[in-house]
């Protein structure tokens, strides 16, 4: 007889395991949701279904990638920074500085040959996102200051920056939209083919990979994890715990930034006012769910574009739009609480 | 500087205080049992949007200000549960609760944004006091949160620093285990304030959306949960030391908008975006190491309780 269940820790965990517990508390989470959504009276089943049937087209697809592309470099960005504990919040403003530092240099720049012109732009706005985390990052690595709030804060601060531009002297003339011009058609990032997919979609594969590569290859990669695991063995090995915080949340903060450059270069060719909309923040629920894997990453950062979408989708039975940010905060709160059934097992004494 | 902006001026940063002050105690009291939320932004959301809710459907501030308990009462318990049984990382989970909090309050807000409630917390005079030349009425010509405001500083000072709970509270942050030997529930306990710390963060939340802005709006508290956090880091988790500085920002915020209309060829933006740059280097001045200077964070704070490892 089973008598005085108890939780006790695992000693390993199953790849399948580890892969299954989060995609069950994942359809928790949108069994949750359909309950908030019967409260508000709407049928979750209608409106589920409309939500796959707007990801399950080509079109569909395409979209999904276009919504997810800078969903992954952020949820990269975030990741990247928690492989070393460095808790970056702020890439909604690194995203937000890359962009206008990319359009700035597009429309504003020198006029050059375009693959050197498309080139500076990718440096520019990954220039912006590492100076808009540098800012954390300083006071963090050396006087040890909170970066969460620090990147927080500065969220608010880039996004005002950007608002001035838009409604000010970088907005379109004699248009009603608070948005810059398009930049030069010669400076477009062509799509793949007739296939309606922009070719940046390769640049993030490309540095999702190189993360991968950097993360399980490279000494740089094994001395974030030394450090992530403890700091202080890693001040007695001799590494630079400060130096190594610096350079690593200015990456982040530069991986973000290339959301920038990818909404410029690829997908809209213009910046509006509060461009991110949110993408830091996704980007945190992302890499968590991939678990710090950046090729995980990319995958999340696909379904989380396809949840955005089949959102806006379902504007059009009456359901307001933020179901997307409800279902990703849903989302997240399971996952989390899901993540204790990786290390401890339901075990009853035997009698 | 004329008597009557000097009155708004003061009138405004208490009012501004208030909205920041509920969840700066809150997360004080929470962080000294040991738990750090970092999602206080999402809850003191859900304070405003559920709040606001009763207010425009129920025309009735009792029966919202319940609600806004309840509300708090319930995301601190799903806060608990992942932290102190689950032993969740707090971080994380502060990220899952800020996401969660901001996603769930836009979606059941959707029906109220942009609705006037009609109905919000006014100032009531106190008499005699509020005759008081400047201060009289910029301190007490107030609302009702206000006034309960002034006496829950006091009142968490003495509890923290003169009472035999709040030399457990500070324990519980401090050394767990102790506690646990001498036959404390360190569990229940931390459930208890990390509770408390969410319902003072939905109320938070409330005096924004029912007594300060008086209307809702996605994401409307904009930030003020975070300064919250701010504040308790840099005021060195005292109540007291909160409130100045929270009565510090408040007057920022308002300032701002006052030189705004003397310089008007300066872009507000640069007015909105002040009291976030004042956060930044008041917390860069106030919790930054210079010359190895020691944090005053209660030592146990972020590890999880956890009876095998003791």
């Amino acid at each position: 007889m089973i008598r005085n269940l108890r939780f006790r820790k695992r000693n390993s965990v199953s790849m399948a395991r580890r892969i299954l517990t989060p995609v069950i508390f994942v359809l928790l989470a949108f069994v949750f949701c359909g309950f908030l959504l019967a409260a508000v009276g709407s049928n979750p089943l209608a409106v589920y279904a409309r939500m796959m049937k707007t990801v399950c087209s080509y079109s569909g697809l395409t979209r999904s990638i276009e919504a997810g592309i800078p969903l992954m470099l952020t949820g990269l960005a975030v990741s990247f920074g928690y492989r070393m504990n460095l808790n970056n919040i702020g890439a909604d403003g690194q995203y937000a500085l890359g962009s206008l530092f990319c359009i700035g240099f597009a429309l504003y720049g020198p006029v050059m040959p375009a693959p050197l012109k498309i080139l500076c732009m990718f440096l520019v706005s990954m220039l912006g996102g590492a100076l808009a985390a540098l800012i954390a990052a300083f006071p963090k690595a050396k006087w040890g200051v909170n970066e969460t709030i620090l990147t927080m804060m500065l969220n608010y601060i880039f996004l005002y920056v950007m608002d001035f531009l838009m409604y000010g002297p970088w907005k379109e003339r004699n248009q009603m939209v608070a948005q810059t011009r398009a930049i030069r058609e010669k400076y477009w990032l062509p799509d793949l083919g007739s296939s309606g997919i922009n070719s940046v979609l390769l640049v993030v594969i490309a540095i999702a990979v190189l993360l991968y590569f950097f993360h399980t290859r490279t000494t740089w990669g094994y001395e974030m994890e030394v450090i992530r695991q403890s700091p202080r063995a890693a001040q007695y090995a001799g590494m630079s715990v400060a130096k190594a915080t610096l350079l690593v949340l200015c990456a982040s903060g530069a991986i973000a930034g290339l959301a920038g450059f990818a909404q410029v270069a690829g997908i809209i060719h213009r910046v509006q006012a509060n461009l991110p909309n949110g993408a830091g923040y996704t980007g945190i629920v992302i890499a968590f769910l991939a678990g710090l894997n950046p090729l995980v990453v990319l995958l999340v950062g696909f379904l989380f574009g396809a949840l955005q979408i089949s959102a806006v989708a379902v504007q059009l039975i009456g359901v307001p739009s933020q179901v997307a940010t409800m279902i990703q905060g849903t989302i997240m709160l399971f996952v989390v609480a899901g993540e204790f059934f990786n290390r401890y097992e339901l075990v009853g004494r035997k009698k | 500087m004329s008597t009557t902006l000097l009155i708004s001026i003061i009138s405004t940063a208490v009012v501004y205080a208030a909205t920041v002050l509920y969840a700066a105690v809150g997360e004080i009291f929470s962080q000294r049992a040991g738990i750090m939320n970092l999602g206080l932004e999402g809850i003191m959301l859900m304070g405003a949007v559920s709040g606001y809710m009763v207010a425009v459907y129920r025309q009735n501030l009792v029966l919202a200000m319940l609600v806004v308990i309840l509300v708090g009462a319930a995301l601190g318990l799903v806060f608990s549960f992942l932290t102190v049984t689950m032993q969740a990382d707090q971080t994380v989970s502060g990220m899952a609760m800020l996401t969660f909090g901001t996603g769930l309050s836009g979606f059941l807000g959707k029906g109220v944004s942009g609705v006037n409630a009609n109905l919000a917390f006014e100032p009531i005079a106190i008499p005699v006091l509020s005759r008081v030349p400047v201060l009289g009425p910029s301190l007490f010509d107030q609302n009702i949160l206000v006034y309960l405001m002034y006496l829950i500083i006091p009142l968490s000072m003495i509890y923290l620093y003169k009472t035999r709970a709040g030399m457990i509270l500070r324990a519980l942050g401090e050394n767990p285990a102790a506690l646990d030997s001498a036959g404390y529930n360190v569990f229940a306990l931390r459930y208890a304030y990390v509770t408390f710390g969410s319902i003072m963060t939905a109320v938070s939340g409330a005096v924004v959306s029912l007594a300060y802005t008086n209307f809702w709006s996605d994401g409307m508290t904009s930030g003020k949960g975070w300064i919250a956090v701010a504040l308790v880091v840099f005021s060195a988790w005292n109540p007291l030391t909160a409130t100045f500085g929270a009565l510090l920002f408040g007057a920022i915020s308002i300032i701002g908008i006052d030189v705004q209309t003397v310089f008007p060829q300066v872009p507000s933006q640069v007015f909105s975006a002040l009291p976030y740059v004042a956060t930044i280097i008041a917390l860069i001045f106030t919790t930054g190491n210079f010359r190895g200077r020691r944090s005053a964070a209660p030592a146990a704070l972020t590890i999880p309780y956890d009876r095998e490892k003791r």
